[in-house]
């Protein structure tokens, strides 16, 4: 059992925000989603005040070790979210940790103030990084921007409030640095870095529909490693830390550098039942001394300093 | 099988249905490569699936080897590689239509017996029966006929179909679905020409049909033009590029009149009036 901003998990891995959808995935596996769910905790893919429709087409480009995605946040917005959504993730067996994402610190406190109110929300993270939207890296690039935002928006809620930041800018230990003076109870690192590819088939032209992208797998693992490290020396508050996890390993690497909870993303997407997998390997790890039994130690830590 | 009966749909081997399509077992599991035969430019890659459920026709899986997946062009493939299933057999022997395009398929191209593939599946929604009475006339492009054979199986002799290649060494995937017309695009076979001109004169003879088309994305916006003009109803297999197959990533999407739509999740068969054009 870990405790996370006093949310009670059973394993240390969570998913990565908008690389598992659990209300499709229930309808293409059925209910043996729920037997099985792969994560202690289901962090929604980001929610935005109105709804979108995402990128063109191709939002996909597959690399040496991992990938590039041009999503672009596609979303029912937030009244199609509490109307259709949230009424079936609250029947998932574990806490559902909602991302959303504004264009301003206004937006982006009406989207945390309609979820304080609801029962079925653990807590809150918000989306500052995503690189495939300008408006979103504004926020997370910067510590004031940061700073200022968190200001907007922490009295809003008592749930814990998660800052996902961006590996996209010159001191993600400095932004997580601004999030904790100015209220975050946590951060999550990496989301992913931003990358292009070219389209083979016509001269000079991005493949992507929307022609920058955010690169993840395997191939960003070293960066993750190093960004936790870096933001681990500056903060206290907990760390949720992902980026190209495909094994316990990885994920035991990621503890041992400064996270107190792992997030599997990508490697969902070859394995579905992977953030469970890690989980299990994890576990061996950790009970054959191979793996630094980091998270139990950081939460109690962490309770004690602030009650 | 009556044309009114719903083809495709469960039997036998303890599948569970939801939304009418047949689920998935949760998780990717391995399954041997049981054999990969060449079918003029293609291969048929058959992998023995004894645990899972039988696929409806127009459903699809991922696949990707087991072993040295990746180290390919560009140390590609990672990713696993969607296809629709040819042909489902009783035992659980899944037949898989693949040309070597790129570092994936020809990993899996070069799979031998005795080596295993990764598996998740069956995924999507598959055909669904012709409505009011209408005959099915199932028309597919190149790799693109692949989930038709199954469906064409589950009419018997009762569906007309129709198949266009480039050339010879591609109509040899011809002899896949045994009584097929066949359309060359070389004319080197069959008739001279596209396999949608078949299609038009099938239709002017008689447009009280359902069509179910599979092939490339110009051929497909044909057949939807088409069908459009005649009013006869269609069935098109779409493909898109995919990380998943199972909704997670939304990288599949194809647009349709109300909006973006998952492939993986909603399609990949797509009834025509829903698509304004097949980009």
């Amino acid at each position: 059992m870990i405790d996370f901003c006093g949310i009670e998990l059973a394993h240390p891995v969570v998913n990565g925000s908008g690389t598992f959808d659990a209300i499709a995935a229930r309808r293409v596996f059925g209910d043996a989603l729920l037997e099985r769910f792969p994560f202690a905790a289901f962090v929604s893919k980001t929610v935005t005040l109105e709804p979108r429709q995402g990128n063109p087409p191709p939002r996909l480009w597959e690399l040496a070790g991992g990938m590039l995605n041009s999503i672009g946040l596609p979303n029912k917005g937030l009244d199609g979210y509490l109307a259709e959504d949230l009424p079936k993730l609250a029947e998932l067996p574990v806490p559902l940790i909602v991302n959303v994402m504004g264009s301003s610190p206004e937006e982006v406190g009406r989207l945390v103030a309609a979820f304080a109110e609801r029962d079925e929300v653990a807590a809150l993270e918000l989306n500052v990084s995503c690189p495939n939207v300008k408006t979103g890296l504004l926020m997370g690039a910067d510590p004031g921007e940061t700073a200022a935002l968190l200001d907007a928006v922490r009295h809003l809620t008592t749930k814990p409030v998660i800052v996902k930041l961006t590996p996209n800018c010159v001191s993600p230990a400095a932004v997580a640095a601004a999030a904790e003076d100015h209220g975050a109870d946590a951060v999550s690192l990496i989301n992913t870095l931003r990358g292009m590819a070219m389209d083979p088939r016509r001269p000079a032209r991005p493949w992507l529909g929307g022609v920058t992208g955010g690169m993840s797998g395997p191939a960003v693992r070293a960066v993750a490693l190093a960004q936790v490290r870096e933001v681990r020396a500056r903060v206290a508050v907990p760390i949720v830390g992902m980026g190209g996890v495909q094994s316990g390993r990885h994920a035991a690497d990621l503890l041992e550098a400064g996270a107190d909870v792992v997030g599997v993303g990508t490697e969902s997407f070859r394995d579905p039942l992977a953030g469970g997998r890690v989980a299990d390997e994890l576990a061996r790890l950790s009970a054959s001394g191979r793996a630094a039994p980091r998270a139990g130690v950081r939460h109690a830590a962490h309770v004690a300093q602030n009650g | 099988m009556s044309a009114g009966a719903r083809p495709g749909a469960p039997a036998g081997r303890g599948s569970a249905v939801s939304d009418g399509r047949t689920l998935a077992p949760f998780g990717r599991r391995r399954a041997p490569v049981t054999g990969v035969e060449r079918v003029g430019a293609y291969a048929v890659v058959s992998v023995a699936d004894a645990d899972g459920p039988a696929p409806d026709p127009g459903q699809f899986y991922m696949l990707a080897a087991a072993e040295r997946w990746g180290g390919g062009a560009d140390e590609r493939p990672f990713l696993p590689r969607a296809f629709s299933v040819m042909r489902g057999h009783p035992g659980g022997r899944l037949d898989f239509l693949l040309e070597d395009v790129g570092p994936g398929t020809a990993r899996l191209a070069e799979l031998a017996p005795g080596e295993d593939v990764w598996l998740l599946g069956p995924l999507g929604r598959g055909f669904a029966a012709p409505r009011d009475g209408r005959r099915p006339v199932l028309a597919g492009g190149g790799v693109g006929i692949a989930p038709l054979a199954a469906w064409a199986d589950a009419f018997g002799a009762a569906a007309l179909v129709l198949l266009g290649f480039r050339d010879a060494e591609h109509a040899e995937g011809a002899a896949l679905i045994p009584g097929a017309r066949v359309a060359t695009d070389d004319g080197s076979r069959g008739h001279r020409g596209l396999v949608t001109e078949l299609l038009a004169a099938e239709l002017g003879g008689d447009p009280r049909a359902e069509v179910y088309a599979c092939g490339p994305p110009p051929m497909l916006e044909a057949v939807r033009a088409m069908c459009a003009e005649h009013g006869v109803p269609a069935q098109l297999a779409l493909e898109s590029g995919m990380a998943c197959g199972y909704g997670a990533c939304f990288g599949c999407v194809v647009p349709t009149r109300t909006g973006y739509v998952r492939l993986c999740v909603d399609g990949p068969v797509l009834d025509a009036a829903e698509l304004e054009a097949v980009a």
